[in-house]
């Protein structure tokens, strides 16, 4: 089980298309073995910051253990796999 | 045609800048402080910041984008601004370095970043927000495009916010992304230029402002000292010399120097002197300091490459006592190096000095130091105008400034204080015989009558003397042949004085003389006389005793006594 947590700026597009992108991933490499959580920064800015976000948009992977941390619109995806650990 | 309309400013309280910058930031607008590393700008901008909260109570943000914010301000604490209580009410520090460990995965932006800050603006109330190391936060970017994209994103932000911004900015030589930081002074109000640089084997600090919209600027390098109280902006030199003149005259020390200066110095004026190395400047100047401490006037005894333990003692041998009035507090020491630090920064230390103990009376030993370190011209920009200020607080001033060479010519020293001073002595050696004596001159004292007559200046176990000078054939003596001279001259008096009682004897015996010679012709009278007398009388004693006789014997003759009667009275 993957926990993720991706921070959006609602509908900038870097942050349309980390979703997207993210979606992607999920649905072709984790099959549902994962939870997600997408956090608004605009709605829940001090969430975000005691998240320690900076800049949008930005994936955090909770569990497992290490914990990782990608920043950008998740376009590169052999990076956010290895990031999240998921054999490509 | 609207007339362009002055940007409101707001003072930043940096001491000098806001002069510079005739009122101090764009209010409400913002700023981009520019520099290499290490010129301040993390400093300038976290004092804005700080005065903004003491001075009106304003709060405000700061991004830290390249230095991690708890380093920040543990740097800050260096500095005398109570910043820690500061920290987690007033102001808001936002770590926002992007840890090496994450990973990049194509494009990201601001935007999340802007509503985060908004947020904690408003939680905060936060009227300012200082974005420091932005260049750090473009690289990241990695895309010119995205960097002037995010630029703009900032810029409408903060127009929309309302809050007066400074955005820090490392510049370096040679570095090709200039572009944007021409993009970013374009869209910035005002632009403030930091710079460091080597000089003389020194750090020189200097700021300028480059760009402020619709607002007068002074233009122009201006030297930037970073003291106990953060950045210091140098002011300009006042082009108009406003200082009262005293005529209340005080003690340069000793009374007989006073003589020599017709009376003593002017309260507020200043005094150089000069002289080569062991011609006992810091004597005169510590009898100075130890005339006004008696008079119960704060004085400051700044010693440049010399401690004031050793001085305290040194002056304690020549009769200069300091140490009681450290004790109470009226006289206070401060000693520095003078290879480590540039003279602007001397310039800050004493100005802060000054201004927390507020001194009547100053020393500053010697004042030619501070030139031993970075540029001649900037030391003696400084000399100048650490004379003027100190004028212009009526502190009476004594500095003392090492002569390279000793011949009257060169008695003019390298920072060019003799023209800004008002009283100038000379100190000297005078060799002559074989010895080497202290000769004092006052080359020249504004406004004042002064002896222009060269004096033996002698160090006794009470403290400098000035001792007469006795001229012969044109040269002052000193030393042996004083000591000589004056002794001649008691021996002549000597031989005057032997000569007069002499002479008075002799009158005195002669008189005396007359005096027995008359007695002893009045005896001779009185003898006479009595011889006169006793002549007289036994003349008369003849003549009486003959008669008698006479008598005696008519009487013997003639029997008839009768008869004789009668015929005495018939015949």
């Amino acid at each position: 089980m993957v926990v993720m947590c991706l921070y959006v700026a609602r509908d900038a597009p870097n942050s349309v298309r980390a979703v997207a992108n993210l979606a992607e991933i999920c649905k072709q490499y984790l099959h549902g073995r994962f939870k997600l959580e997408i956090v608004d920064v605009l709605k829940s800015p001090l969430r975000a910051l005691k998240d320690g976000v900076l800049v949008t948009p930005s994936l955090a992977k909770l569990s497992p253990a290490p914990v990782a941390k990608i920043v950008g619109n998740l376009s590169d995806r052999a990076s956010v796999l290895q990031a999240l650990g998921i054999k490509g | 045609m609207a007339i362009p309309q002055a940007l409101p400013k707001i003072a930043t309280g940096v001491l000098g800048f806001d002069d510079l910058s005739r009122g101090g930031l764009p209010r409400g607008r913002t700023t981009l402080l520019k520099g290499g590393p290490g010129s301040g700008k993390t400093v300038f901008a976290l004092q804005c910041l700080v005065n903004a909260v003491r001075m009106r109570r304003e709060r405000g943000l700061f991004v830290a984008f390249e230095e991690s914010t708890r380093q920040i301000v543990a740097n800050a604490a260096t500095f005398d601004w109570g910043l820690g209580p500061l920290v987690k009410r007033k102001l808001f520090f936002l770590d926002a370095r992007l840890s090496p460990e994450v990973v990049h995965s194509g494009e990201f932006d601001l935007s999340g970043m802007l509503a985060m800050l908004k947020a904690k603006k408003q939680e905060l109330g936060a009227r300012w927000i200082v974005f420091d190391g932005i260049d750090v936060l473009l690289t990241l970017l990695r895309d010119p495009a995205a960097e002037m994209r995010e630029i703009y994103r900032i810029r409408d932000w903060l127009a929309d916010n309302e809050m007066t911004a400074i955005i820090t900015a490392k510049t370096e030589r040679g570095l090709s992304d200039a572009v944007n930081y021409d993009f970013m002074q374009f869209m910035v109000d005002c632009v403030v230029r930091l710079n460091r640089q080597l000089e003389q084997g020194l750090s020189m600090h200097r700021v300028q402002i480059t760009k402020y919209r619709g607002s007068d600027f002074l233009a122009g390098e201006v030297p930037v000292s970073f003291g106990a109280s953060g950045m210091e902006v140098a002011p300009p030199e006042p082009a108009e010399i406003l200082h009262r003149a005293s005529t209340e005259r005080i003690s340069a020390g000793f009374e007989r120097l006073d003589k020599m200066l017709g009376g003593g110095l002017f309260r507020g004026s200043s005094t150089l002197i000069t002289g080569l190395p062991g011609t006992s400047k810091t004597t005169l100047a510590g009898k100075f300091a130890e005339a006004a401490c008696r008079r119960g006037e704060r004085t400051l005894f700044v010693s440049f490459d010399e401690g004031s333990e050793p001085i305290v003692r040194n002056l304690g041998s020549v009769g200069i006592q300091f140490r009681p009035h450290l004790k109470s507090g009226l006289l206070r020491m401060y000693s520095a190096r003078t290879e480590s630090t540039s003279a602007d920064d001397h310039l800050v230390k004493l100005k802060s000095l000054i201004r927390d103990y507020a001194p009547r009376c100053m020393v500053i030993d010697p004042l030619s130091a501070i030139g031993k370190a970075g540029g001649l011209a900037a030391a003696r920009a400084v000399a100048s105008r650490l004379i003027y200020m100190m004028k212009d607080q009526g502190i009476t001033v004594f500095v003392t400034a090492i002569n390279e060479g000793d011949d009257p010519a060169a008695e003019a020293t390298d920072l060019e204080v003799s023209t800004i001073a008002d009283t100038w002595i000379h100190l000297s050696y005078v060799i002559r015989s074989g010895e080497r004596n202290r000769a004092l001159t006052i080359i020249k004292s504004r406004g004042t009558w002064h002896s222009n007559q060269v004096r033996e200046l002698i160090l006794g176990a009470t403290g400098p003397v000035l001792a007469d000078v006795y001229t012969a054939g044109g040269e002052v003596l000193m030393g042996t042949l004083r000591w000589e001279k004056e002794d001649e001259e008691r021996g002549k008096t000597l031989q005057r004085r032997a000569a007069f009682d002499h002479k008075r004897r002799e009158l005195q015996v002669s008189e005396a003389d007359t005096r027995a010679r008359i007695k002893a012709m009045e005896n001779d009278l009185e003898r006479q006389r009595t011889e006169l007398t006793l002549f007289s009388s036994e003349h008369d004693a003849r003549l009486l005793s003959s008669s008698e006789r006479e008598k005696e014997l008519r009487r013997k003759r003639d029997a008839d006594p009768a008869k004789r009667n009668g015929s005495k009275n018939g015949a």
